[in-house]
């Protein structure tokens, strides 16, 4: 090696980053200039789940329009035609379809972020990253399968003659909620799913549980005005899929039900980081 | 260039053994939450009494159930360097290499790493089927932590050395498994860290593959990377790597120029040191004819004292005894050995009639010695295969007796002195005009 390659390596081991590998103790706070860092890779898990999504179907991206629109006509048939729910006077296969669209993306982010790790256990056991990746990947990937269903809302609404309004920018703060939520439910499932393949087998139930514990096919205004706090602590679903319903379709604002819900959120959303990474570093062995 | 890239300060890590569903039961798990607190509280005050948490507790035996797959590893490796790390299975090799690239965390100890880590703990980690190879060269990019405009710029390099231009656009569960083995080394191979970690990437693919991972790892070393590598492939190590570690439970057992620990590590597997082997056994026959009317019975080899032995020192004569048995006097017979390095491949052979023994040969036994001297076998370990053949005659027997060629400590105490390739030290006669 010639002198001056030398001197250039020598300048260049101080700027090398160094790694201390130590075991782990206690609680270990989240990094978020690694997952800064690695938001590269967090792009191309999602791209992963989306390109890998539909292949060798004949529907194809389709179904992510299907899925939904037969929620939506099977609870308009049974729900509001039959049970004649009441749908604070907006046409009901509308007022459902608001509620099952942000429900989907919910229950897909949850379904795929829970069973992250486990599907991958192959890279978390050859190849290192912060692991919170694979579980917000999960979560990100069904966004596109919202933006596709999302076009269907936009038909619906002109449909029955209701014209999207301002307060339609305001989707996209319920919509960070919610992946708010998903990811916390996310990080939690998925460092038990690792352990505890139970998992997997609950998350269809409590999916189903909670697709009704949810404002989905009823309205909020269900529950009496003095249990809407302790309901949007209970479901923080509640106070995501009511704003939605408001910035789409311009119903009841929602109040105490959201401030509740966005106070469990954030509460889910810290302890799921946490827990997460408490348990991460045993990820490569359980798993 | 004599910066630190890797330190490794008394790493251990313990794995429990059973069947241990999960972390824990749900019922421990359940008071391990409960009682965490007071236990963080209770360590503070440990740690406080010992003087900071820098003495490894090492001193607490291990608990029931429990193995340490690491104990008290410690070792330096400067930029630049190559070092190879050697062991029986489950001495801890993977391990170590897990723990360095941090997919697993160590139970005591300290790492410490300057610069990018790259590790290949196995090839095509992050591949998916669905995808196509173009695809997936971008996805194991990433995974392996290359930028998208990093993989974009060696793009056409991955494909031109995986040769797979026509089949970039298809789903790699398409793909021949060679193929995607191919590919999956490409991308592999032209990450670029300071720092890479292989663990035993070598064992794919064909031959003729394997020879160019080879050539492309040599290439790796030599551009003034640092490289940990572990296998079993000695000749590999030898190869690429001037140091190397030799690993046993979990603990250094040696850490010296890889040609010494080699030829230590090969000396301590118990099928070598005899030095004496049996070979009347059909089984062993495969490529004989069912009567032939020679047969080889022994063979044995014996050090310059005169001892039977498979363990020679490097330099040292010795000598092969071939022992055979002939149904009925032969008039046509040709009778010899060949010496295979470890990869089978046969560095000379040698016949009777060579020597001016005539190839005619008694009934009954019949017993050949032959002088190795000098030995210009290079520390290794090699294999003797017995060969006969002739009228009626055809007696081939393949790699049966091993024997080792040991450095024995007579090394220079300058680890770039030592140094050597191949199977053989010729006895070349140097000068200059």
């Amino acid at each position: 090696m010639s002198v001056s390659e030398d001197k250039a390596d020598q300048m260049a081991i101080p700027a090398a980053p160094v790694t201390v590998i130590r075991p782990p103790r206690g609680w270990i706070p989240i990094n978020l200039r690694e997952l800064w860092a690695y938001r590269e890779l967090l792009y191309f898990f999602t791209w992963r789940d989306i390109k890998v999504r539909y292949t060798q179907t004949v529907f194809g991206i389709a179904w992510a329009v299907i899925q939904p629109l037969f929620m939506m006509i099977i609870f308009s048939l049974f729900f509001g035609t039959l049970a004649k729910v009441p749908s604070e006077n907006i046409p009901y296969p509308l007022f459902s379809y608001a509620g099952v669209l942000p429900w989907t993306l919910f229950a897909a982010g949850l379904t795929r972020s829970s069973d992250s790790l486990v599907q991958d256990v192959n890279l978390v056991q050859k190849v290192y990253f912060p692991r919170m990746l694979l579980p917000l990947a999960g979560i990100l990937s069904p966004l596109v399968d919202f933006a596709i269903a999302f076009v269907i809302l936009i038909g619906m609404m002109l449909y029955f003659g209701y014209y999207p309004g301002v307060t339609m920018f305001w989707i996209l703060a319920f919509l960070v909620l919610e992946l708010m939520l998903a990811a916390g439910l996310g990080l939690w499932l998925s460092a038990i799913n690792v352990a505890y393949r139970d998992v997997r087998y609950a998350i269809p139930v409590l999916i189903q549980l909670g697709l009704y514990a949810s404002p989905v096919v009823y309205s909020a205004t269900f529950v009496p005005a003095r249990f809407q706090t302790v309901y949007g602590l209970v479901n923080p679903m509640a106070g995501i899929l009511e704003g939605f319903r408001w910035a789409v379709l311009g119903t009841k604002p929602p109040s105490d039900l959201l401030f509740a819900s966005v106070a469990i959120i954030l509460v889910i959303l810290i302890s799921g980081a946490f827990y997460f990474r408490r348990r991460e570093k045993a990820f490569a062995d359980v798993a | 260039m004599n910066a630190i890239a890797l330190r490794v300060e008394n790493l251990s890590k313990i794995y429990k053994i059973g069947q241990t569903v999960g972390y824990n039961t749900i019922r421990e798990s359940l008071t391990n939450v409960m009682t965490a607190p007071f236990r963080s509280l209770r360590q503070m005050g440990d740690r406080r009494r010992k003087g900071e948490a820098t003495s490894p507790r090492s001193s607490v035996s291990s608990p029931p159930n429990t193995i340490w797959a690491l104990k008290d590893v410690s070792f330096e490796v400067k930029h630049g360097e190559a070092v190879g790390i050697i062991g029986r299975n489950g001495s801890g090799k993977s391990t170590l290499l897990k723990v360095l690239s941090r997919i697993t965390a160590p139970t005591e100890g300290r790492v410490e790493i300057r610069g990018r880590v790259g590790s290949l703990l196995e090839v095509g980690t992050g591949f998916h089927p669905e995808l196509t190879g173009r695809e997936n060269i971008y996805l194991n990019g990433a995974v392996l932590g290359m930028s998208r405009a990093e993989v974009k710029r060696k793009f056409d390099e991955i494909v031109a050395f995986a040769e797979i231009e026509k089949f970039l656009d298809t789903p790699v569960k398409r793909y021949s498994s060679g193929m995607y083995v191919r590919l999956a080394f490409s991308v592999a191979a032209h990450l670029e860290p300071k720092i890479l970690l292989v663990d035993e990437v070598l064992a794919v693919g064909d031959v003729q593959f394997q020879k160019k991972c080879l050539g492309k790892m040599s290439n790796v070393a030599s551009e003034g990377r640092t490289v940990l590598f572990v296998s079993h492939n000695m000749a590999a190590v030898r190869e690429l790597c001037p140091r190397a570690i030799l690993l046993s439970d979990g603990r250094t057992l040696n850490d010296a120029p890889s040609p010494n620990v080699i030829s230590e590590y090969l000396s301590a597997q118990s099928d070598v040191s005899s030095g004496d082997m049996a070979v009347s056994d059909p089984l062993l026959r495969r490529n004989s004819l069912p009567n032939s009317r020679f047969r080889w019975t022994r063979v044995t080899i014996k050090n310059s004292e005169g001892r039977v032995t498979g363990l020679l020192k490097f330099g040292e004569p010795f000598e092969i005894v071939l022992q055979g048995v002939a149904d009925s006097e032969l008039t046509e017979v040709r009778a010899g050995f060949s010496i295979d390095s470890v990869l089978g491949v046969a560095i000379f052979n040698s016949f009777q009639i060579d020597n001016g023994i005539p190839a005619r040969m008694p009934a009954g036994q019949i017993r050949f010695c032959v002088r190795m001297d000098p030995n210009f076998l290079a520390p290794g370990l090699y294999k003797i295969s017995l060969g006969a053949n002739g009228d009626g005659i055809i007696d081939f027997l393949p790699t049966t007796l091993q024997f080792t060629v040991s450095t024995a400590g007579e090394e220079d105490k300058n680890p770039w002195r030592n140094y050597h390739g191949g199977v053989m030290r010729y006895p070349c006669r140097w000068y200059i005009e």
